[in-house]
């Protein structure tokens, strides 16, 4: 009977993990390809204040932005101009642009739509004031004034 | 017997591939869109009455084309605006010229003094865009301060790191945020 028995002890084979580096891989590339960033091109130049009071804008998703600033190509000018999805745009533009922007939402999203104002540090305040007085007019009241975060301001 | 090539080993490879995968978590976090959140008062109705503001209640900042401060009526400077507004809407010392204060039964928080101040802030077409976030900044700062000093009080910790969503909104309701900007117009210099 003894021939049947096993010589030694018994060992549990290792894990192989030969698989891990393809598990990886997997994820590495879910999050490069579900991370696509907005690739909108800047046509208007977008130095944006500091401020040390700033608050994370969440769910990007709701957030939709209006450049302001002056057009990065000099034979444009310097005047600050409005940048709308890819192109520039006038004062008057904003209110059709809200209107889209809001259609594209779910419905029970559209309270909760934010208007993320990145306004160049330089710009006056006059267009911006124009833009915030179309967003009134178009019920977009939740804003966002785009700053980075600094840990002092220097007066 | 031709000599065998030895086997590259591939468990490195898990490694490089954990490298990248952390290198693009970190880097697409880093997009967050940061800023300051205001909300915009609805469109003024043509039938709506001026509301009765009693001028003690307001606290009024203008800022001229050339970025300079008008606070109260007086040239100001941005380093002690922060102090003047806590001041006026915290009111510590009962002073008649500040913001008056009505005590409210506030859940989680029993009586606190709600402070009925409202701090008017009017810009020039002319102002920068820069300064105008300075002001902004400072005042979200002053009332993120109250908050903070509120929170410590009741709670013991500060009004960031409240977890619970009914405090916050206690808080939020002690020390309501009332930042009227006026319809535009030329202040001018």
């Amino acid at each position: 009977m003894g021939k049947f028995r096993k010589k030694g002890k018994k060992e549990t084979p290792g894990i192989s993990t030969a698989s891990l580096p393809d598990i990886i891989f997997m994820l590495l590339f879910f999050f490069m390809v579900s991370t696509v960033m907005r690739t909108e091109s800047l046509l208007v130049q977008v130095r944006a204040p500091g401020a040390t009071e700033v608050q994370k804008l969440e769910k990007k998703s709701l957030v939709s932005f209006i450049n302001i600033g002056p057009p990065k190509d000099e034979n444009l000018g310097t005047k600050p101009r409005i940048q709308l999805n890819d192109q520039f745009a006038t004062v008057a533009d904003v209110r059709e642009f809200i209107h889209a922007e809001r259609q594209a939402l779910d419905e029970n999203e559209r309270q909760f739509m934010t208007t993320s104002l990145k306004v160049d540090k330089e710009t006056n305040m006059g267009i911006v004031t124009d833009v915030k007085q179309e967003l009134r007019q178009v019920g977009a009241f939740k804003i966002n004034y785009s700053t980075r975060r600094v840990n002092e301001l220097n007066y | 017997m031709a000599r065998k090539t030895p086997e590259i080993p591939g468990s490195s490879l898990a490694d490089i591939a954990f490298l990248l995968l952390i290198f693009f978590l970190v880097t697409t976090t880093m997009d967050i869109d940061m800023g300051i959140t205001r909300k915009l008062p609805p469109p003024p109705k043509e039938e709506t009455e001026i509301p009765d503001i009693k001028e003690r209640n307001v606290f009024k900042i203008l800022i001229n084309k050339n970025d300079r401060l008008l606070v109260e009526d007086k040239p100001g400077n941005i380093r002690t605006l922060r102090e003047k507004v806590k001041e006026f809407v915290d009111n510590p010392y009962g002073k008649d010229n500040l913001s008056i204060q009505k005590t409210k039964n506030i859940e989680h928080l029993g009586k606190v003094e709600v402070s009925e101040g409202v701090i008017s802030l009017k810009n020039d077409r002319g102002t920068s865009y820069e300064m105008y976030i300075k002001v902004q900044n400072e005042l979200a700062a002053a009332f993120n301060e109250l908050k903070n000093e509120l929170a410590k009080e009741k709670f013991g910790i500060k009004y960031e790191d409240i977890s619970n969503q009914d405090y916050i909104d206690a808080i939020d309701k002690a020390i309501p945020v009332a930042i009227s900007e006026a319809e535009p117009e030329n202040v001018g210099g």
